[in-house]
């Protein structure tokens, strides 16, 4: 039973990614990844991973691709142009990352065995405790240092849209 | 076996009949409260006190014609109101509004009989589905073909992107206060006194939060004075413009289903859920009943507080609007978890 809902699941995020790359309008493209993301969310949710599958639509699908959306809506972008123009030259890069991409993440999979492969095992496990506390414990100094990396990234994005240069 | 069956069944008729229900008498409250604030009547001509007026309006929605325009793109336009019910609807699942310990039917312990199922996440589970709400507003303008609708769904995704973040940041002293994002022990941790004599809710230990949280609830139900995506006198009617009979009664419905929703989080998070101050409830299906009678009162005050302020509030303008929800709000949210995190540190909230 379970095997069959992430074999659905996965099915669908598949297929909402194609349909992400293809499709013409650029709505229906952010609309496919938000279908592909809500798709991974049960994913999550099947392996009794709640708070991940939870900070998944709320950060991808509730916050970063509705700006997408608000975006492709200000520019009123009806169609993309241009897709599947490109040459030999990148058709043959795609497949080689794509291939690469795919093999490291089968390979990395086949290493982990279930007993050595969750990190949070017991009670705890899919819960916020075990994040939180890596993320103000043995990580602080990364996690700290990401907000000042965006903080960063927020000012230069004030200082390139602003006005009166 | 059967018996957790039937109690799935059961809770699952109640629960989504009793959010049904509430619209026509919500829609009754809203237009007699209206005209109680204005000092008219009020429709009062079907049914004893108008009684039956909305559901006279429910059947002229239900034989329409359900017009779809020319122009418009059909997809996204009947996707957009399935989402807005659909999202409206499961919102109130991870809601705990009753006390159910040792609960027992036909003999059979039953476990989550009247809270919903054992989230560990229920408040984020809340946070993910309603960010999903949007969808339906962005859609409904984009696919429509027109202006006005365009421009009420530009307003609320900017909105909501804007609120959403000092709702969020508002409940994290909640979280801090209660130690997990599971609803039942957030309202169980508001249980007894503080400061020897107050009751333990969170509006009392941190009222900024809870004014914060209450703001941003009216402004994510897309109400006075934020009703900035559908203000009729700008925008016709916003994102709904185009929309005619069920598809048009789908977005309306939703609205009034996440006001209930937004009245039961209000009183979950900041006014102790079920419980009444300095009294302790008893257990079984005699507690299970008055708690759910103490949640109803609370939630039906606050869904006249919605209705209250509806009709006493002009409309801010845009500017305003977005100035308010990031140049003050977020920052006082942000100051309200400082408070809850000295509270907490200094021993003043134990």
């Amino acid at each position: 039973m379970t095997a069959l809902i992430f074999l659905t699941a996965a099915a669908i995020a598949i297929i909402f990614a194609v349909v992400a790359v293809v499709h013409r309008s650029p709505i229906m493209n952010v609309l496919a990844l938000v279908g592909m993301f809500l798709a991974i969310a049960m994913v999550f949710a099947i392996i009794g991973m709640d708070f991940l599958a939870a900070i998944q639509v709320i950060v991808y699908s509730g916050a970063i691709l509705v700006l997408f959306l608000f975006a492709i809506m200000l520019l009123d972008l009806r169609r993309v142009e241009g897709i599947g123009e490109g040459g030999v030259f990148q058709l043959l890069l795609g497949c080689i990352a794509v291939i690469g991409l795919g093999g490291a993440v089968v390979f990395a999979a086949a290493r982990l065995s279930p007993e050595t492969g969750a990190w949070v095992t017991g009670a705890e496990y899919g819960t916020a405790y075990p994040i939180g506390r890596a993320l103000t414990g043995s990580h602080l100094f990364a996690f700290e240092f990401v907000s000042v990396v965006l903080a960063a990234a927020i000012i230069a994005a004030v200082y390139l849209a602003r006005r009166d240069r | 076996m059967w018996v957790d069956a039937a109690v799935i069944g059961i809770k699952l008729v109640a629960v989504v009949g009793v959010l049904l229900m509430t619209v026509p008498i919500m829609v009754w409250v809203e237009r007699r409260g209206s005209a109680l604030i204005q000092d008219r009547l009020g429709p009062n001509r079907v049914g004893p006190a108008g009684l039956l007026q909305p559901f006279v309006d429910a059947i002229k929605l239900l034989i329409k014609e359900n017009l779809i325009p020319a122009g418009v793109d059909k997809l996204l336009f009947v996707l957009a109101p399935t989402i807005a019910l659909v999202v409206a609807l499961s919102l109130f699942i991870a809601v705990p509004f009753a006390v159910d310990d040792g609960l027992e039917l036909v003999e059979t312990p039953i476990d989550g009989f009247i809270v919903a199922p054992d989230l560990n996440i229920g408040i984020l589970y809340i946070f993910a589905i309603a960010s999903l709400a949007v969808y339906s507003i962005v859609l409904a303008g984009w696919g429509s073909n027109n202006k006005y609708a365009l421009l009420g769904g530009i307003r609320a995704s900017a909105q909501t992107i804007s609120y959403r973040l000092a709702m969020t940041l508002s409940v994290v002293g909640v979280i801090m206060a209660a130690g997990s994002l599971h609803l039942t022990q957030v309202v169980t941790s508001q249980s007894g006194v503080w400061l020897g004599f107050l009751p333990r809710w969170n509006f009392l230990i941190q009222p900024l939060g809870g004014i914060i949280f209450i703001v941003a609830a009216f402004a994510e139900t897309n109400r006075l004075p934020f009703d900035l995506a559908e203000a009729d006198s700008e925008l016709v009617a916003g994102y709904h413009t185009e929309y005619s009979s069920m598809n048009f009664a789908a977005f309306f419905m939703s609205k009034y289903i996440h006001m209930v929703t937004s009245a039961a989080l209000i009183t979950v998070l900041f006014f102790g859920g079920w419980q009444i101050p300095w009294i302790s409830l008893p257990g079984g299906w005699m507690g299970a009943g008055l708690s759910l009678g103490v949640f109803s009162a609370k939630v039906v005050f606050f869904l006249w507080l919605f209705v209250w302020v509806r009709w006493t509030l002009p409309r801010f303008r845009f500017d305003q609007l977005m100035a308010l929800g990031w140049k003050i709000m977020l920052p006082l949210a942000v100051l309200n978890f400082l408070w809850v995190g000295v509270a907490m540190a200094s021993g003043i909230l134990t």
